[in-house]
């Protein structure tokens, strides 16, 4: 898979840069593509859905168990509590202390970790083989028989918002992304963090915990996904015999409120003493696979692929190499979500260049490209360079498994993931073109401008 | 839920040991003379290569603090007739990755290539290597982004924490100077420097190399005379004595306006080769780790006062520390200072438990293999415990060093390292309560 940022970036990456990058990206974010990873899929009886990739490297395996409910899926007021009851998912169960299973885990030599999305939550471990078994029961356990104690889940609450604070209020560039966020989704749930509101996580109680996950975590509401030195047979024994009995709930279909016509740009401007380095960024609201005009989807990454993946692409060259008004330029999209997605532009401007030059230097290579389009060589070299990126895919242990999660819940098939190199080895200059006059719109897009505020 | 340890631009002493009994590691010598160690693995068409030369960021000249860095940043912007387009053309289409990278005591390489273009890969890994361009255009472009880099560290809380920590531990040695340097600095660095920089560092008696994937060892031997053949066979680096940081007991505060403070704090251990190095990780994993730790369950889990708190091993060629971090709230930064020193006090005074010594132990031993789940983390595992002087058996081994580890032991080296009297500790943010000395940022 190849880095989301140009490769000419000295080791360290500007935290400018990185925050306003996972604007749009799952607290833990997959980066790789989608890829021919040959996986052996079934599903339980109980409508468990399970993921097999062999990958015999080493005597270990990653496993996640994906749920798919995530920030999104919150009730109105309720924001963070998919995050927080991620967090609760370690605090014990009837048969487990609280910390008891990271203990289990660690002590077996295990990682174990987890990570919630607007649309999906995971729980991941990553272990030598033989312990995948132990592993399974636990995360069958914790499926159904959570247990919460007042204290506990005071306690950690407090700790939520110290993740809040560090992730988010200390930093202007996350504030900023935040607040992007918020006004680019002018009616739809990814608007709202999904860490959660300061005031209504202040507010969150164990019957909220307690409520959602009734209501999301069952078998016929997740999927198993393994990858490793395992066999498919195998892990259907382990599946069949741990998760095997746990009943299928009663899970409600995902219905998200519709975001509406936007008829107008919005812009943010953050000024702040505590920033020294300016940064310049516009959201676009783009389709996805699933959703909006998703037969732009594969165009539009092949789209970003020419103009914003690394040094090599148009901005890059335009505003770094041949301007020389910005010190880095890059352009990111990701068809991976259940709903309208977005399309995206980061600039870190040089050193004494003003916003109105970066913004102007945006815009005219936006009319410019819808205007005239890109060229077949173009196309071809990003094909080209897309598809390489699916044979680097299968060299990971756990990004095969975070991948596939992340497609499954959010409406892709294996199918789909399977065939992404053919699809996007179709796309062509003028579904590029048509893509880019289909989202580049002003009106559906916000500009948000991190500047430096001399203290007072 | 958090990631284990954070290691603060530090490199994690636990991550550097051992074993993974699935494979074989080969010592490969080519008919140049040039040493690798080799994991053949055919399971994906592509090989990785990982390098490093000895010698950092710490041996930077003084007032060209940032060189190694700013070299690492130009290495792959243009090399022999290939200017930074062409060459990073040449990159992209071939689907190479190739990164560099400054640390304190080596300067790191890798690239992963597919087989079908390894040769292209080699050749132009080897141009970069021997014949970097320097070109003008390119110097001043990557100089404006370790501008931009230093302008939003500056105001970044943990950036601002480490350098005050590091600036006072470290007043009169290279490991107090910053490795990302400072605007003045990185303004005065040239064409010169670079050069210089590659004709000191880049030599074939300060070059360790592990390479996994695709290949085996004739192709390999090839390989390594054709990358590194006609590199000096002597490096020119400065010697750096060894160091114990300063400042224990001291407390400086350097005030921001943000809702969470963090707090650094850091003093005296031991280094890789000291013999007590097994022990001293086995107690920092339980002391500082994940979850489970002494620091975890009794700051994050019971008073739910941190989402991330913890204290590392951190060992560098030439100072051992103990390194440990919290982020609070304003008002609990007190309370969080003095459970941290009520943990070390404890386990100074009474060591750990049984349980809590072999949870550590086994975590250390069984998690090994999951470092080398892909070509180019193993590639850098094996240049790691390279750079550490350990035997090519290590791997095999380490279980066993660690398993010698007794309760004994642990009492021993916690009374030894756990001091919080030796901690030397910065807080950036607001804090309530805490008395320190105040410091500008």
């Amino acid at each position: 898979m190849r880095p989301v940022l140009p490769t000419v970036l000295p080791a360290v990456l500007p935290a400018i840069l990185t925050a306003v990058l996972a604007f749009a990206a799952p607290m833990l974010a997959p980066t790789a593509r989608a890829a021919v990873f040959e996986p052996t899929v079934f599903t339980l009886d109980n409508g468990l859905d399970v993921v097999v990739i062999e990958n015999h490297r080493a005597p270990v395996a990653t496993i996640i168990v994906w749920y798919s409910v995530g920030a999104a899926d919150e009730p109105p007021g309720k924001s963070g509590i998919a995050h927080f009851l991620e967090h609760l998912m370690f605090r014990g169960t009837d048969a487990y202390e609280p910390g008891e299973f990271s203990q289990i885990i660690t002590r077996l030599g295990g990682e174990n970790n987890a990570f919630t999305m607007q649309d999906a939550t995971g729980y991941i471990e990553s272990i030598a083989v033989e312990h995948l078994d132990t592993v399974m029961a636990l995360e069958a356990d914790r499926m159904v028989n959570l247990r919460l104690s007042d204290p506990i889940v005071l306690a950690e609450r407090d700790v939520i918002i110290e993740e809040r604070h560090q992730r988010t209020d200390n930093d202007p560039a996350s504030r900023l992304g935040e607040m992007m966020r918020a006004t680019l989704y002018l009616h739809h749930p990814y608007g709202t963090p999904i860490v959660g509101w300061a005031h209504e996580i202040s507010a969150l109680s164990p019957e909220d915990a307690r409520t959602f996950y009734d209501r999301w975590y069952a078998p016929n509401n997740a999927i198993l996904i393994v990858s490793g030195d395992v066999t498919p047979d195998r892990v259907r024994d382990m599946a069949e015999e741990h998760f095997g009995p746990v009943p299928a709930g009663d899970v409600p279909e995902r219905v998200r409120l519709v975001e509406p016509d936007q008829t107008a740009p919005r812009r943010v401007i953050l000024e702040s003493p505590d920033v020294e380095q300016p940064a310049w960024s516009r959201y676009y609201l783009a389709p996805s696979y699933r959703s909006g005009a998703s037969e732009h989807a594969y165009a539009l990454q092949v789209l970003a692929e020419i103009i914003g993946e690394d040094s090599t692409s148009r901005l890059y060259r335009d505003l770094v190499i041949d301007r020389k008004i910005a010190a880095f330029a890059v352009a990111g999209y990701s068809p991976s979500t259940f709903d309208l997605g977005t399309f995206s532009f980061h600039v870190v401007p040089m050193p004494g260049t003003d916003m109105a030059t970066i913004e102007a230097a945006i815009d005219a290579s936006i009319a410019s490209l819808i205007e005239s389009g890109v060229t077949e060589e173009e196309v071809a070299q990003a094909i080209h360079r897309l598809q390489a990126s699916a044979i680097k895919a299968r060299d990971s242990l756990s990004g095969p498994a975070q991948l596939i999660g992340r497609a499954l819940t959010t409406g892709q098939s294996i199918e789909d993931i399977e065939a992404w190199p053919e699809r996007i080895g179709a796309v062509t200059a003028e579904a590029v073109l048509a893509a880019a006059r289909d989202v580049l719109v002003l009106n559906r897009s916000v500009t948000g401008l991190l500047l430096a505020k001399p203290p007072s | 839920m958090k990631l284990r340890g954070i290691a603060f631009g530090l490199v994690l002493a636990t991550g550097i040991a051992s074993p993974v009994s699935a494979f074989e590691i080969e010592r490969v010598v080519s008919p140049g003379g040039i040493e690798a160690w080799l994991v053949e693995d055919d399971s994906a068409p592509l090989t990785s290569i990982s390098f490093a030369f000895r010698g950092g960021s710490a041996a930077d000249p003084v007032g060209k603090e940032g060189l190694a860095e700013f070299v690492s940043g130009l290495l792959n912007e243009g090399a022999g007739e290939l200017d930074s387009q062409a060459f990073q053309t040449r990159i992209a289409d071939l689907s190479i990755d190739l990164s560099f990278s400054a640390g304190r005591d080596e300067f790191r390489g890798s690239i992963r290539m597919l087989t079908e273009t390894r040769d292209e890969a080699i050749d132009l890994l080897h141009l970069a290597l021997t014949e970097p361009r320097f070109d003008a255009d390119a110097v001043e472009r990557i100089r404006g982004q370790l501008m931009t880099m230093l302008a939003s560290n500056a105001t970044d809380p943990n950036d601002i924490a480490v350098r005050t920590w590091r600036t006072a531990a470290f007043p009169d040695h290279p490991y107090g100077r910053p490795p990302e340097g400072r605007p003045e600095t990185i303004a005065q660095i040239g064409t010169d420097d670079f050069r210089d920089f590659v004709r000191r560092h880049f030599a074939r008696d300060n070059l360790v190399i592990g390479v996994v994937g695709d290949v085996d060892s004739a192709a390999l031997g090839a390989i390594l005379d054709r990358l590194f053949g006609d590199l000096p066979a002597e490096s020119e680096l400065p010697a750096i004595p060894d160091v114990s940081p300063q400042g224990g007991g001291r407390t400086l505060v350097v005030e921001r306006p943000i809702p969470q403070s963090i707090v650094l704090y850091g003093g005296p251990a031991i280094k890789r080769d000291d013999p007590d190095f097994y022990i001293a990780a086995i107690l920092l994993e339980a002391v500082g780790g994940g979850f489970g730790s002494r620091l975890t369950k009794s700051v994050r889990e019971e008073r739910g006062l941190a989402y991330s708190v913890g204290a590392n091993l951190v060992t560098y060629d030439h100072a051992g520390l103990v390194m440990g971090q919290a982020g609070t709230r304003n008002e609990k930064v007190a309370e969080t200072i003095a459970l941290i020193g009520e943990a070390f006090t404890d386990v100074a005074a009474n060591g750990l438990t049984d349980e809590e010594i072999d949870d550590a132990r086994d975590y250390i031993v069984g998690s090994y293999p999951l470092r080398m789940t892909s070509s180019m983390s193993t590639a850098g595992a094996l240049v790691s415990i390279q750079l550490a002087d350990l035997p090519i058996d290590y791997v095999e081994r380490r279980a066993e060093l660690f398993e010698a580890v007794t309760p004994e032991d642990i009492r021993r080296v916690a009374a030894r390292l756990l001091d919080p009297a030796n901690m030397l500790y910065v807080v950036v943010g607001t804090p309530v309560g805490v008395t320190g000395e105040i410091q500008a940022n």
